[in-house]
């Protein structure tokens, strides 16, 4: 499974990653901040992680899912 | 939890204060972000490339990033990319540049070394407003718009960057906004490969001020906007110009071939030295 990973200390809760995720991977907390809700959900798309400002979203993608999509950034 | 690695901290310069400077959910993070991507999965290493920027938000981007960079004075960046290019014809030659920067102080060395094409990637981050200084109005901002300056409407009609960079001569003109990363990365990519003076120019979105100005309250919304108006090339072409009002058209504009200034300097060079 693809795991997300959220770098709080940067992230400035402008709510991108979590408007835009095609599969509702993220929802955000009482503070605005984003959280992984449905892990299983995430195709490894990194649409979050480019559109981030503040290089504060990391998708690390499982070996499998990263030959399906064939993203020359999926490494 | 484990700290993230992300593709851009590799590049980033440690020295530097994160969070950056830039507004929340501000657009030139996410072109930084492509610009490294690009660079990263390129033939080019961090010695190999010179970032120049100007005055302006987006002359911080250099100041993050760990390759050669100059953070030079408003409007200035094409001058000294000029120079540097000219000198150490080996280095690849990035600028980026805000709309106020590039079209208003710098719009005659702009339209200058689009004429003479000089081999440099320019990108322009054009978020229709001086953000930096508090929002008043730019040489993009819209007809209409309300500004910190134009508090009745902006007067003044606005300017086609891509327009005026292909009447000028740029070998390369595209147009993307942040929202369309992927587009944005192809693009980029397609600049740094041209061998004669490219314009990129960004759609971005200052949350700050045209945010407010456009009734547009979140970074979310601004980035609905900007998916919602754009309009690829190809699908432009079958619409009429009323139509197309208002729109951003995205993709390539021009892709042609010039000799650049560069090649043909040092081509005289040689020729001199014989005589």
């Amino acid at each position: 499974m693809n795991r997300v990973e959220i770098y709080r200390g940067w992230c400035k809760q402008c709510g991108i990653c979590i408007a835009f995720c095609p599969h509702q991977v993220l929802e955000a907390d009482d503070s605005g901040y984003p959280v992984v809700r449905n892990p299983e959900k995430c195709t490894g798309c990194l649409l979050c992680e480019m559109r981030c400002p503040d290089f504060a979203i990391v998708v690390n993608k499982d070996e499998e899912s990263r030959e399906e999509t064939g993203s020359p950034a999926g490494k | 939890m484990r700290e993230a690695e992300h593709l851009v901290h590799k590049y980033l310069r440690s020295s530097k204060r994160f969070p950056h400077i830039w507004c929340s959910g501000c657009g030139i993070g996410i072109f930084m972000q492509a610009l490294v991507r690009v660079i990263d999965q390129s033939e080019y290493s961090k010695d190999d490339i010179v970032l120049i920027s100007g005055i302006g938000c987006s002359g911080r981007l250099p100041v993050y990033v760990d390759f050669n960079t100059l953070h030079t004075t408003h409007g200035r960046a094409l001058t000294f990319a000029t120079g540097i290019k000219l000198a150490n014809p080996r280095l690849k030659v990035i600028t980026v540049m805000g709309d106020g920067d590039a079209v208003a102080i710098g719009g005659n060395h702009f339209i200058h070394a689009a004429r003479r094409n000089v081999e440099i990637a320019s990108f322009i981050l054009n978020n229709n407003v001086y953000g930096m200084t508090g929002g008043q109005s730019s040489p993009t901002t819209p007809h209409g718009a309300i500004t910190a300056s134009a508090p009745y409407g902006n007067i003044e009609p606005d300017f086609d960057i891509c327009r005026l960079a292909e009447a000028a001569g740029a070998v390369l003109v595209a147009r993307s906004t942040v929202y369309h990363t992927r587009l944005l990365e192809r693009l980029i990519g397609m600049a740094l490969k041209k061998k004669g003076f490219s314009v990129l120019e960004v759609v971005s979105q200052c949350t700050t001020y045209t945010g407010r100005f456009l009734q547009l309250n979140s970074p979310v919304e601004m980035l609905k906007w900007q998916k919602d108006n754009a309009i690829t090339v190809e699908k432009a072409k079958q619409l009429s110009d009323t139509e197309l009002e208002g729109k951003i058209v995205i993709g390539v504009l021009v892709n042609r071939e010039r000799p650049n200034y560069h090649e043909q300097y040092q081509s005289l060079l040689g020729k001199k030295s014989k005589v």
